[in-house]
């Protein structure tokens, strides 16, 4: 039995026309952008007049009037501060697992995805060519070599292949840890490195990972807690999240230096691990309400349909409420850990030597004092190209999740 | 009380209460569904339809009266909540598909999580579902991708794959475009004459002449009138029934 209603009644369809189309000329385009009305004709000249003034004066200071030897000369102290010369494999291990990982991922996930091989391959070789010294030129190398290993392995495209790259990025972390801090000291392979040799941009990338990693989890279960029914558990989100939120990060990287040790007395806490505290807690706060406002445009409906199908609360969070808020949320959280990765700077006035540590103190060398400008600059653009890098990524993530709609 | 015998009926409600605050939403509903019996509710809206077929698998609570769903009585008991809630699959008017997952997916995360099943046993009977309800071409677009008609259709697949005993349908056709409401009713009349137990709040009075067993018309939380669609239709013994018929069979 069924409802069948008459069938419509067909009329000729008119044929579907093309678009109207728009040549692309070099000229029609400067005129429909920058020369579309007087005043737009105005700003365009004067701006093209200033933006060549400032890029010839600061092409000249760059190539002509900078002294960038203090850069080359103190490039490892930027990369890794203090950390031992007969440890320094251990970093270059990091960097070639790294490059193993991520071409892997890009093998295996990614969709022609020329651009970033082609990234990924070129930096370390360019750079390794440009070395001056053995070793380092080697390890960039070797570098470029499992970056294309890792890529050529996922052109395969093998379903272990994409659980290897699942596995590697969750046990890259720890191994990296266990290969920068070592195992003990007396063990044969890996002595221990201790924390206050750590420095450079290892140091603020590693304060940058493990806040990321930490505060991650943290934050989440802070928005769900805030958002429980549970009165002690929502209260205590509630208060956690916003004294921390009212509090600058300053004052919480100095609590967690003086305020750790007489929390815990007896238990002598590593000042670095004291500062990862402080930016886990931190950011866990920022980020529980970012996560909070993904949860808020989760329909109700989501929640009756899941309990309607006999999924536990806990069921109905984990597979479908979770994965949706999240995604929602992915831009600004980019953003909370590119605002992370920048705000590590701060460890500074708790006396770590990370890049910025590291460029004060060379700044405070004989040979190269009054060198700021140098310096700083050399600073902002590693800080520049790695938020750079963490945004693209972050768009390619959106851009894969999106397609899926 | 865990009586199962086929002769009892399936759903069992004694003076069903529910308040919003002061608002008394539902005012004493005793109703009694068999085993493969179609109910169609009907009734102006704010009648407290929606409410009462969410009560019956405990999306809203009620607050007096008692509720039986297949021997296992509706309480605060969590697990007997559960076990209710796998044995009756639930149709929305807003569809309520999980955007973020396949249509196969869609259809496979309670089967597996809920159930226990095997992935690949979950997922052969989704295929057969999705052929039955008409759109196995669709099982690995995401729900944003589908029409209307074709959401519901999943909606419906994904509540059989629990394999219920009941199905619950709240307004199915309500947020649909009318060239889209007759697929939806073509697979909910095969899904009736194949046996299923149905409770359906719809405005649909074809589907409801054509597969209803009994037809219940609520106002104002009550049941006003029950009885075979062609008793209501023909002769209503309610003058308030007889004039909400005839008001949504004139346009």
């Amino acid at each position: 039995m069924s409802l069948s209603a008459q069938p419509l009644p067909q009329r000729p369809v008119a044929e579907p026309l093309p678009p109207p189309t728009e040549r692309f000329t070099l000229l029609g385009w400067l005129y429909k952008n920058l020369f579309n009305t007087w005043y737009n004709a105005v700003l365009t000249v004067v701006m093209v007049v200033l933006i060549a003034l400032a890029v010839r004066a600061a092409g000249e200071w760059a190539l002509s009037i900078a002294r960038w030897e203090v850069i080359t000369t103190n490039l490892r102290l930027f990369a890794i501060g203090q950390y031992p010369a007969a440890a320094l494999w251990r970093v270059w291990a990091s960097v070639v697992l790294l490059w193993g990982v991520a071409g892997l991922s890009i093998g295996v996930w990614g969709q022609r995805a020329y651009g970033s091989v082609g990234m990924l391959l070129a930096f370390p070789f360019v750079l390794g060519v440009l070395a001056t010294d053995e070793t380092t030129r080697w390890a960039l190398l070797g570098t470029t070599v499992a970056g294309a290993f890792g890529y050529g392995l996922g052109l395969l495209r093998k379903r272990w292949l994409r659980r290897l790259a699942i596995v590697g990025w969750i046990a890259y972390f720890p191994l990296v840890i266990v290969l920068i801090a070592g195992l003990g000291d007396e063990a044969p392979l890996l002595p221990s490195v201790p924390t206050n040799l750590w420095g450079g941009l290892l140091l603020t990338l590693l304060l940058t990972v493990v806040g990321i990693v930490f505060s991650f989890p943290l934050g989440v279960l802070l928005a769900l807690g805030r958002r429980s029914k549970l009165p002690i558990v929502s209260a205590l989100s509630v208060i956690y999240i916003e004294v921390v939120r009212g509090v600058p990060f300053v004052t919480v990287l100095f609590m967690a230096q003086l305020m750790l040790p007489l929390f815990l007395p007896g238990v002598t806490i590593d000042r670095v691990i004291r500062a990862m505290a402080g930016v886990v807690l931190f950011s866990a706060a920022y980020l529980a309400e970012n996560v909070r406002g993904g949860l808020q445009a989760i329909p109700r409906g989501q929640y009756e349909a899941a309990y309607a199908l006999g999924f536990k609360p806990w069921q109905t969070t984990l597979l479908i409420i979770l994965p949706q808020a999240l995604k929602a949320v992915i831009p600004i959280l980019v953003g909370q850990f590119i605002a992370l990765f920048k705000d590590t700077s701060l460890v500074v006035i708790v006396g770590l030597l990370d890049l910025m540590g590291i460029a004060k103190t060379v700044l405070a060398q004989p040979d190269f004092l009054g060198l700021q400008a140098e310096v700083y600059a050399f600073v902002a653009l590693v800080y520049g190209v790695f938020s750079f890098l963490m945004s693209t990524l972050s768009q390619r993530l959106e851009q894969r999740l999106n397609a899926a709609r | 009380m865990t009586q199962t015998s086929d002769n009892n009926p399936i759903i069992i409600c004694r003076d069903v209460h529910k308040w919003y605050g002061h608002f008394h939403a539902l005012r004493g509903i005793n109703m009694e569904v068999q085993r493969g019996e179609v109910v169609v509710i009907f009734g102006p809206s704010g009648s407290g339809k929606s409410t009462f077929i969410r009560t019956l698998n405990r999306l809203e609570e009620h607050q007096r009266g008692q509720i039986i769903i297949d021997g296992i009585e509706l309480t605060h008991d969590v697990r007997n909540i559960e076990r209710i809630r796998a044995e009756t699959g639930m149709v929305f008017q807003q569809f309520n598909l999980f955007p973020h997952l396949t249509v196969l997916e869609n259809i496979t995360l309670a089967p597996i999580w809920v159930r226990g099943w095997k992935r690949e046993q979950a997922e052969e009977i989704a295929m057969q579902l999705l052929k039955r309800v008409g759109i196995p071409e669709q099982a690995r677009k995401y729900p944003g991708q589908l029409s209307g008609g074709q959401q519901q259709r999943v909606a419906i697949a994904r509540a059989l794959a629990m394999q219920p005993k009941i199905m619950l349908f709240d307004e199915p056709t309500s947020a649909l475009d009318p060239e889209m409401i007759k697929e939806v009713l073509d697979v909910m009349i095969e899904l009736a004459e194949s046996g299923m137990t149905m409770v359906v709040v719809t405005h649909e009075m074809g589907f409801a002449r054509a597969v209803a067993d009994t037809m219940y018309f609520f106002d104002k939380g009550q049941i006003v009138e029950s009885g075979p669609p062609e008793q209501i239709f023909k002769e209503p013994r309610e003058e308030r029934t007889r004039l909400f018929i005839s008001q949504i069979l004139s346009h």
